[in-house]
């Protein structure tokens, strides 16, 4: 990420370079009618169904906007959005870390198979992977005989909405970490395993500092992620109302029942989530050129 | 410490970076690892340190099997070609760095560490810098500091690797001269890394010249410069000119010239390599004598030394030669640009062929 990141400014840089000489100017028209362009498209995409969203929730009044996020299912919804993500994104943290670290620091057999696999979820549609452990897990599927057996439910139950989550979140750490940790190279931790540090020293000490930045911003990113999935969710969850639905599903139900302001309102939630995530993640950015 | 290489063999696929290598490196002695790049000089260093496993072969520390020692008990200091100092920590913390991971019963308290850090930053003259960052230091900068963090832990070997590879010229000759007057008082066992001659025999006490995975030739800086056992080490201790011929009775026979010199150790009539440094080759304007025959193409007299290309003529035709003279003798002697001349040798040294093949 820092590499990406430092490109960009540099291209920033010549930008301004380049705009403050006469000579290498752009014409005023070709910058305006660009910029214009650029941002009506943006305006109309992005920011008017932002807009949109907090305009209809409050639209039948405050009154009604807190009650639709405080009745019992609208609270159950946000709990178990706030739970599931609360369990994969450090799954994913750990796993993160270690895909990343085993891919930058060894050579072993398969290691192209485990970068390929990392980015499958990037690839496949959520809803397949949803179909998939409704496969292998519900009552008809591989291990739905040995489950249910077992008084164990993971299909249309909280367990599987989990599961989905933590499928359509694992590439976003290590993604972010891989590149990083390839151009930093492993000389550091060598240097501090020759001066005596052991192997969680060196992690702790010299590999965590160096990543901590790019690894806050794939927490970030995945956490996003994992609370505002819908397709896989979908798939395992059963729909049922307080019990398995996440925030995104709930929003869905209000408004295929025509109930537009609950629906908006708690959209509104997911939306307020996407602007804390941006300030978050671009306080991030600015640390880590900091550094 | 002393330090035994034995029989080390070491492989990457299907390209031998060390072949079978034995070396004994002395006790007290800075040793430098000489040769091109590729030929297995800091795979042999990393070997050393254990930071590479050799596919068979010893190494020995003070005697003792270190095969099976981990780097980090291993009591060695590394210094990486790019410095590998830690960027996130200051140069306080970097130095002090080795002396904190040690285990509880063996690490010093705080203060002492203090202490002990800011005695090698003395001793690296940048204890005014113990708060900055990496980021912020220089390149010479950052080798000393490297070089202290490494010195933290007291090691028993010192190991460089191309330490002054990354510095601009300017620099890399202070460090050098300061490296030898650090190794002069400290005296541990050092070996460092380097593919430039110029700075293995100007700082070594011995020369290690290394090439295709296998030794060379070791020597102190003098004997190979002056005796150099193969013409691989002829040809890269410093800029020298190639003739191709056959050995004859009392010398070579260079294209129908014959050179006078000792050849009696590779055989009469063998095809021989013999090699001459630039200043030993004399330029003579007697057009019919003795000498190859060759031709001015440029003149570079720029400082105490002036430097002659020649091209070879007649069957030496398209030979390319150097000849470095001092400018008063090059200014007595008034040659032009384009004007025959003779070549004249005064100290030829003569490789058998066979001996060469594979090395240039």
């Amino acid at each position: 990420m820092a590499a990406t990141v430092s490109t960009l400014y540099s291209h920033h840089d010549r930008a301004a370079l380049l705009e403050s000489r006469q000579a290498t100017r752009e014409n005023p028209w070709v910058k305006g009618s660009i910029l214009v362009a650029a941002l009506s498209f943006f305006g109309v995409f992005l920011l008017l169904p932002l807009l949109v969203v907090f305009v209809e929730a409050l639209a039948k009044g405050w009154g009604t906007y807190i009650d639709a996020l405080t009745e019992p299912d609208a609270r159950s919804a946000i709990w178990l959005t706030l739970g599931a993500a609360a369990i994969s994104v450090p799954l994913n943290l750990v796993f993160g870390v270690a895909a990343a670290w085993a891919i930058t620091r060894f050579e072993f057999r398969g290691k192209q198979l485990l970068i390929t696999l990392i980015d499958l979820p990037f690839s496949v549609s959520p809803v397949v992977a949803g179909l998939v452990y409704v496969l292998v897990f519900s009552n008809h599927g591989w291990f739905g005989p040995w489950l249910s057996a077992h008084d164990i439910k993971i299909i249309f139950a909280i367990p599987g909405i989990v599961l989905a989550t933590v499928f359509v979140t694992v590439p976003f750490i290590a993604r972010e970490l891989i590149p990083l940790m390839q151009a930093q190279g492993r000389e550091e931790e060598e240097a501090a395993v020759v001066l005596g540090a052991r192997g969680w020293q060196v992690f702790w000490h010299v590999t965590l500092p160096n990543i901590r930045w790019a690894l806050l911003y794939g927490v970030i990113l995945s956490n996003a992620r994992a609370m505002g999935e819908f397709g896989a969710v979908s798939v395992v969850s059963g729909h049922i109302r307080g019990e398995t639905n996440t925030l995104p599903l709930h929003v869905e139900i209000l408004y295929n029942e025509y109930n537009f302001a609950a629906a908006f309102a708690v959209a509104s939630l997911l939306a307020l989530l996407a602007l804390l995530t941006l300030v978050v993640k671009s306080w991030v950015e600015w640390r880590a050129r900091r550094d | 410490m002393s330090i035994q290489v034995q029989n080390i063999h070491k492989a990457f696929g299907n390209f031998v970076a060390l072949d079978n290598l034995t070396l004994d490196f002395p006790s007290g002695e800075l040793v430098a690892l000489l040769g091109p790049s590729g030929c297995g000089k800091t795979t042999l260093l990393r070997v050393i340190a254990g930071l590479e496993q050799a596919d068979s072969g010893k190494v020995l520390l003070d005697g003792e099997d270190a095969s099976d020692t981990h780097v980090r008990e291993r009591q060695v200091g590394f210094v990486f070609q790019h410095y590998a100092l830690f960027r996130h920590m200051t140069v306080f913390d970097n130095v002090a760095f080795g002396l904190r991971m040690k285990p509880r019963k063996d690490r010093p308290s705080e203060a002492d560490i203090k202490r002990k850090v800011h005695e090698l930053l003395q001793l690296v003259q940048l204890d005014w810098l113990a708060d900055r960052f990496p980021a912020q230091l220089s390149g010479g900068q950052r080798q000393r500091i490297a070089l202290a963090r490494a010195l933290a832990v007291e090691p028993r070997v010192l190991l460089l690797d191309e330490p002054f590879g990354a510095l601009d010229a300017k620099v890399r000759k202070e460090l050098r001269r300061w490296l030898r007057r650090l190794h002069d008082e400290l005296h541990i066992t050092s070996i460092f890394v380097t593919h430039d001659q110029e700075e293995a025999l100007e700082v070594a006490d011995r020369v290690v010249l290394m090439n295709h995975g296998k030794v060379e030739q070791i020597g102190t800086p003098d004997e190979v410069y002056r005796h150099p056992a193969t013409s691989f080490v002829y040809g890269f201790l410093g800029s020298a000119n190639r003739f191709e011929g056959r050995s004859a009775a009392g010398g070579i026979d260079v294209g129908g010239t014959h050179l006078a010199t000792s050849a009696h150790h590779v055989g009469e009539d063998n095809e021989v390599v013999a090699f001459v440094r630039p200043h030993e080759l004399d330029i003579l304007l007697d057009e019919e004598g003795a000498g190859i025959p060759a031709r001015i193409t440029r003149v570079l007299s720029v400082g105490a030394l002036t430097r002659v290309e020649l091209e070879g003529s007649g069957r030496q035709d398209g030979q390319h030669y150097d000849v470095e003279l001092p400018y008063e003798s090059w200014h007595a002697q008034a040659f032009n640009a384009g004007q025959p001349v003779r070549l004249q040798p005064r100290a030829l040294r003569v490789f058998a062929q066979n001996e060469t093949a594979g090395t240039r």
